[in-house]
Formats: C-alpha cells, sequence, structure tokens
C-alpha cells in the first residue's frame, strides 16, 4: 500500500528517532516508581474495598508506607512482611487493615528475595484471571469475526444504569464499541471511587463495579447480536495504572492510554505520568489490551493543517513507548482527527491526505479516528453533514476505530437519537462507498500527495528535533498543542519517588519476564 | 407588530419538531408522540418520519404549526455588546487611550477540562482566521488553561494586576456552571476586587442577559470571537488617558 508515494526511508527514519527519544525517557523513569503505580501492585495481588471513610484501602496503605515506612522499597515489601508474620492470609489481613486492627509498617521487613515468595501465590491467581479474560476476548473474536471498521460511540449519562439503557439502544442501532465517558475531573482525583455509582458530572465515575455492570450487560448483548461488543474506558490522569489494572481485571477490550495527554492537557508532571504510563501499558500488553492514543487533541488547540505533522511526530511517538512496553502493533489505536476548518478550499482533501497519511505510516495499527469537534457550533444540520464528510474520509482511508461525531456536539451529552442518527449515517456511507478503498488511487505529485508528503517531511525534521533535545524539553518548549508543561511542575509530582535498590515490585518483575519470553 | 414562525408563507406558523419517546415503535407510541405535540399546543400536527431506535425507544419528526403569536412591542431585551471593531482598530484605541499593556487573564474554570472556548479567545492562533487576545498589541493575554479553581484565578488575577478576567464554562451537565460562576463573583466581593476588573463568562450555553444577571458585566455565547470580546473591554474600562 502506497498509493501516497511516500518515502519509505523517511518512514524508517522516523521510527528510529522516535525509538531514541521512547529509550531515553524510558531509561530516566526506570529508576522511579509512582503512589498509583504501587496501589496498582496491591490491587493486582487482589486488594479491594474501602474504609469507613470511603477511602480505599490501597490508598490508606500506600499513605501509612508513604508515611511512616520506606515507600521507595516498594509496598510489595511491605505487605510481604506483614502477611509472613502475622501469618494471615491475605483476606484475613485485609479485613482487619478495613478496621485498623493492624497495621503494614508494624513488622520487620522481610528479606527481598523472600517477598516474590509469600506474594506469589496471590498475583498468580491475578495472572491466572488477566490469561483468562484474553483467552475469552480472543475466542470471542474467532467466534464472532473482527470487522474492518467498529463504529465507536459513547454514553455518558452520569448514571451507571442509564449508561447501560442508552448503550443496549446504541448496540442495537449497530454500534460495536461503547465508551463510557468518565465524571468531569475524574482524572485528576487521586484514587479510584468505589462501587456502583449513579451520580457525574458530564460522564459517569470509572470504578471497577461500574466496569463489571458494563461488561455483564455487553456480554448478554453479544449473544443476542452475534458480534464482538468491545467496551471502553481511560486509562489516564493521575490513577492510570489502576484503571489500567480495573480494566484489565473486568474484561475492558480498550483503553485511551496516551503517553503525553495527561502532561499537555491536565498538567499532571511529566515523570508521573511517563512512570504510570509504562507500567500501565505493559499491563495492557499482558492483558491483550488494546490501547487508544489521543493525538486527536492536539488538533482542538492547534490549528490542523498547520500543526498536522505534530500529531504524525506524536503517534511514532506512542508507537516507540507501546513498542518499549511489549504491545504489538495490531494493539495500537493510534490516535487522529478530523478538525480543519470546512470552510477552507479543499478542505476535504486535506483531511484523506492527513488520514491516509497515518494509515500509510502504520499499516498494521487500528487507527483511531476521531470526528470534528472544533468546528462544530450549535447549528445542528452543519454538524450532520460535517459529520457525513468525516465518515466519508474514514471509508476512504480504511480506519478502523471509527469514533461517530455528534450533531449535538458543545450542546449537550448525546441524547439517545443523537447517536442513533450518526450510527445510521455512518452505516448509510460504509455501504454506499463500500469498495471505496480498493477503487481509488491518488494522482501523482496531485494535491493529495504533495500534502501528505510534506506532513511527513515536516513530522521528520520535529522528530530529529525531538530526539536531540529529548522529549522533556519538548515538552518545555510547548512542541504539542502550544501547551508549555515543566519538568518540576504539574499535578502528581509529589506522588513520585526514587526507587531504593533494594525496590521490589513483584508485579511489574512478572510483568517483564512474561513479556520478555513472548 | 406580531411575529410567527414562517414555513413558506408569512403568519403559517409552520415548525419542525422531534424527539425521543421510550416505547417500543407501534401506533400506541405514534399516537404518543401526536399528543406530546398536542400538548405543547401545536396545530395539526403530522407525523412525517417515525423510527426505532433500539427495541425499547422510538424517534419522531413532526410538522406542525405553532399558536404563538409574538407581540415584539412588548419584549424587553438587553441590547448586546455594541458592533465589532476590527483587530487594528482596538489595537490603535489601546495604544490613544492605555499607558500600559492591558492584563486580561483566562481559564476554564472549576471542574471543566475543556479548553476550545477560551484558546478561541485568547490563543495566538485563534479560531477561525480571527487571531485571539495573544496577537493584540496593548494587551498581556494570560491563559491559565483548563480546570482552575476559582481560588487560583484569584489569585493570579491579583498577582497579574489582571484588567479583566474571561471564564470559559462549556461543560453544563445540571446547571454545575451556574454554582461555579456564581461563587467567583462571591469570591472576587469578599476579596474587594469585584469593582477593579471587568469580568467576563463565554461558553456554549452562555447569552449576555444571564451573565447580567449572574453578576458578570458581559457574557458571551457561541459564534464569538476575540474581536468581540475585546470591542466590549475596549469600550468598557476606564481609560488612562
Amino acid at each position: 500500500m502506497n498509493k501516497l508515494n511516500l518515502n519509505q526511508t523517511t518512514i524508517a527514519s522516523c521510527r528510529k528517532y522516535a525509538k531514541q527519544i521512547a529509550q531515553d525517557v524510558i531509561e530516566d523513569v526506570q529508576l522511579f516508581s509512582t503512589v498509583s503505580v504501587e496501589r496498582s501492585v496491591l490491587r493486582l495481588l487482589g486488594i479491594d474495598g474501602t474504609d469507613a471513610f470511603d477511602v480505599p484501602l490501597v490508598n490508606r496503605m500506600v499513605d501509612e508506607v508513604k508515611e511512616r515506612g520506606q515507600l521507595s522499597l516498594g509496598i510489595s515489601r511491605y505487605l510481604a512482611s506483614a502477611l509472613k508474620h502475622s501469618e494471615l492470609t491475605l483476606t484475613s489481613f485485609v479485613e482487619k487493615y478495613q478496621k485498623q486492627k493492624i497495621t503494614l509498617t508494624a513488622f520487620p521487613l522481610i528479606d527481598k528475595d523472600e517477598v516474590d515468595q509469600v506474594l506469589k501465590p496471590y498475583y498468580e491467581k491475578t495472572f491466572a484471571l488477566l490469561e483468562n479474560n484474553h483467552q475469552k476476548r480472543l475466542a470471542l473474536k474467532t467466534a464472532y469475526g473482527q470487522k474492518e471498521k467498529d463504529l465507536y460511540v459513547i454514553v455518558a449519562t452520569g448514571n451507571i444504569d442509564e449508561d447501560i439503557t442508552q448503550a443496549k439502544a446504541a448496540v442495537e442501532a449497530g454500534a460495536d464499541i461503547i465508551a463510557v465517558i468518565r465524571t468531569t475531573g475524574q482524572s485528576l482525583l487521586d484514587y479510584v471511587p468505589y462501587g456502583k455509582t449513579t451520580e457525574g458530572f458530564g460522564g459517569t465515575y470509572a470504578t471497577q463495579e461500574n466496569f463489571k455492570l458494563m461488561r455483564e450487560a455487553l456480554d448478554e448483548l453479544a449473544i443476542k447480536e452475534k458480534r464482538q461488543l468491545k467496551l471502553v474506558n481511560y486509562a489516564s490522569g493521575l490513577c492510570m495504572p489502576e484503571i489500567a489494572a480495573i480494566g484489565a481485571l473486568e474484561r475492558l477490550d480498550m483503553l485511551l492510554n496516551d503517553s503525553m495527554y495527561g502532561i499537555i492537557f491536565r498538567d499532571i508532571n511529566m515523570k508521573r505520568t511517563f512512570i504510570d504510563q509504562h507500567f500501565s501499558r505493559l499491563l495492557n500488553a499482558y492483558s491483550g489490551i488494546t490501547i487508544n492514543t489521543g493525538e486527536d487533541n492536539y488538533l482542538t488547540t492547534s490549528d490542523a493543517i498547520l500543526e498536522a505533522h505534530t500529531v504524525t511526530a506524536s503517534q511514532f511517538i506512542n508507537e516507540a513507548f507501546a513498542k518499549a512496553a511489549h504491545l504489538k502493533e495490531e494493539a495500537m489505536g493510534l490516535g487522529h482527527a478530523f478538525e480543519i476548518n470546512p470552510h477552507i478550499e479543499n478542505a476535504f482533501l486535506y483531511e484523506l491526505a492527513h488520514a491516509q497519511l497515518a494509515r500509510e505510516c502504520f499499516p498494521h495499527s487500528p487507527l483511531k479516528y476521531m470526528p470534528p469537534t472544533k468546528h462544530i457550533s450549535g447549528h445542528i444540520f452543519r454538524a450532520y453533514e460535517q459529520n457525513t464528510l468525516f465518515n466519508v474520509a474514514a471509508k476512504m482511508t480504511q480506519q478502523n476505530i471509527h469514533l461517530l461525531g455528534m450533531m449535538t456536539e458543545a450542546i449537550h451529552t448525546p441524547f439517545v437519537s443523537d447517536r442513533d442518527l450518526a450510527i445510521k449515517n455512518a452505516q448509510m456511507v460504509d455501504q454506499s462507498f463500500a469498495s471505496i478503498y480498493e477503487e481509488i488511487e491518488f494522482k501523482p505529485n496531485g494535491f493529495i500527495q504533495t500534502r501528505a508528503q510534506h506532513v511527513l517531511g515536516e513530522a521528520h525534521t520535529l522528530l530529529k528535533k525531538i530526539q536531540k533535545m529529548g522529549l522533556f524539553q519538548a515538552l518545555e518548549q510547548g512542541v504539542f498543542a502550544d501547551i508549555k508543561r515543566k519538568e518540576t511542575q504539574g499535578k502528581g509530582l509529589d506522588g513520585v519517588f526514587k526507587k531504593d535498590q533494594d525496590y521490589i515490585n513483584v508485579i511489574l518483575n512478572r510483568l517483564e519476564v512474561v513479556l520478555n519470553d513472548r | 407588530m406580531i411575529v410567527k414562525p414562517y414555513g413558506d408563507t408569512l403568519n403559517d406558523g409552520f415548525v419542525q419538531i422531534s424527539f425521543t419517546l421510550p416505547l417500543p415503535l407501534d401506533e400506541k407510541a405514534k399516537a404518543a408522540a401526536l399528543q406530546v405535540a398536542l400538548q405543547m399546543e401545536c396545530v395539526d400536527p403530522q407525523i412525517v418520519h417515525a423510527e426505532t431506535i433500539g427495541e425499547n425507544f422510538s424517534f419522531f419528526v413532526i410538522y406542525c404549526k405553532a399558536k404563538a403569536a409574538v407581540s415584539l412591542d412588548s419584549l424587553k431585551v438587553i441590547e448586546k455588546p455594541s458592533h465589532r471593531l476590527s483587530q487594528a482598530e482596538i489595537e490603535t484605541h489601546l495604544k490613544n487611550h492605555f499607558d500600559r499593556d492591558l492584563v486580561v487573564i483566562g481559564a476554564s474554570t472549576g471542574t471543566d477540562a475543556h479548553t476550545v472556548g477560551i484558546d478561541a479567545i485568547m490563543n495566538m492562533k485563534g479560531y477561525d482566521g480571527h487571531f485571539g487576545l495573544e496577537r493584540y498589541a496593548g494587551i498581556r493575554a494570560l491563559n491559565l488553561g483548563s480546570q482552575i479553581p476559582n481560588e487560583t484565578l484569584i489569585q493570579t488575577a491579583r498577582e497579574e494586576k489582571a484588567d479583566v478576567i474571561l471564564v470559559s464554562q462549556t461543560v453544563t451537565q445540571k446547571d454545575v456552571h451556574l454554582k461555579n460562576l456564581i461563587e467567583l463573583v462571591e469570591l472576587l466581593e469578599i476579596e474587594k476586587l469585584r469593582n477593579q476588573i471587568l469580568l467576563i463568562v463565554g461558553g456554549a450555553r452562555i447569552t449576555h442577559s444571564l451573565a447580567k444577571e449572574l453578576g458578570y458585566d458581559a457574557g458571551f455565547g457561541p459564534g464569538t470571537y476575540a474581536e468581540d470580546v475585546a470591542t466590549f473591554i475596549v469600550q468598557n474600562l476606564k481609560v488612562d488617558k
């Protein structure tokens, strides 16, 4: 596939720079861990629940060690020591801990070598469950088949029961992927709320119980529909690794998991983000979860023509970080978007060039294509036209994870009818344009080829520049989305700590061993 | 003067409405849809399209005549901030009337993570060919970004000696934005800053009259460009010379 006559040497060179960029960051951050990574370790050992004040026990445990112990040794060490000396099973220990009858820091620390032995039965149980989830997902894929393009819609009522009603209507209309948007501001909470929730603003709390409820509802529908129905949530923000953990436990299929989104758009500290992200992605790789990256967001802030190359450059960087975490190309939903001002001459040709560029740079990855949002106003009829053009571009360039645009974008969270109209629109386009990809070629050196080659060239120059200065420096200079972030600032930095030479993380060790063998 | 919706003949009153009922699509659902229109005081409602959404919902498109007839003379409206000046006119005005750069601080406040609106008004590149305030000579524009607590916004305004605060509120589900907007006014009053600062709010669901009601100097809704906001600023700030 080379409809754009792209220079393959340039693409290979982009990959080389991106690989170096990611490696430099990972080498740097591997010396550190975070409170959220440690809390994920506890979750994956089987700890859940809250105390009498609704504080998750994993938070209380990590905070206790942070205050009264030495978290730089890793939470694994403390938990193993407490279990060994108290001679309690994990379940009994957690029960006592919940009632504040026992602490983690009251026991002498056991040897590092003993930690794994004590915790092994617990994490093996979890890993067996994750493996089982992975196999189940594969079995569904084999049974029902994988479509070339999945239609993706969001539900966002704030109430998980209502979300399920809406998801059901969307699936019956033809949606393949359901994303439950999180409540406004959840990305900045340094804990994962607990239990079923029915109150949220602009979205629904991501909790393990909510994940489970939606998973069950979709599983039931999948049997009836004889299709894979995929569930998505957001492993981003301050609890990125914990969401990855509960997502893996509840057999989500996809997680939003961008390498830089939190830094740029949520002002989360970059070190915290890269540490959390690497751990999350290892976990995603093990669990067979497809990640979705968030390059589309750059264009909601920056100009979609002038800054198109930042999307391409970021896709290469996201790919490199994902590869470093053993994710396969087939599990990387690289993001981009249809955000060009529709009043510009040839706007659609630019969009085609950009979308096809992503297709050809990442031929094995399921591209995540986002609908227009920036140039959508309250004019619902025009918005519907724009979404039709977007759907045509998605089909013409063989996109795979097709997020549907809502005609009421920027007015309210979608009505059940908005979603239905969006699905019908995409279905009509997909049917009318069924064989378009095989039918069309682009004129040699015409507008589209020239544009795509130009963007690739700019992305290459940018990657070279970033590799030279380092990604941290590039983020400080505001290379992406014109937003500048400092290495020493941003939310969550106080949750980052340097690992002691005796640090141990039984989950991380296990993930690395298994993934290196694959 | 009396005004009615216009279809293709003056005073025909034609309107189109669409809505969903939480019912499977059958004759009963259609009858219910017609009743909805009738109870909305629509005259001669016609269901021109009905289709099912999933198993338990039905979607309707209805044409009908509205009973409504509005007397324009009886309407009281707050006029929108005046006619838009161009960037050049605004810059000239700033140069002629101020000894210093005006400080404009903007933020999406509270839990709002959406910056499309504030970015369109403030960032260098602006929106749809209209440059943002950052590019204006005579204005120092500071865009604090998203999810800024009111307290932080006020503290920054004090430190930077702000002339103008621009607040953006996009996510408006369950009217969470109203509480947050009112709180900002109250905090500014407690801090004795309210009278020293031009306070402006923008967002998808903001109107000028709503803003006035909430205690703001102006409100801007969809379709606003940087020039609109800047025009209001230069025409409403006390000048130095």
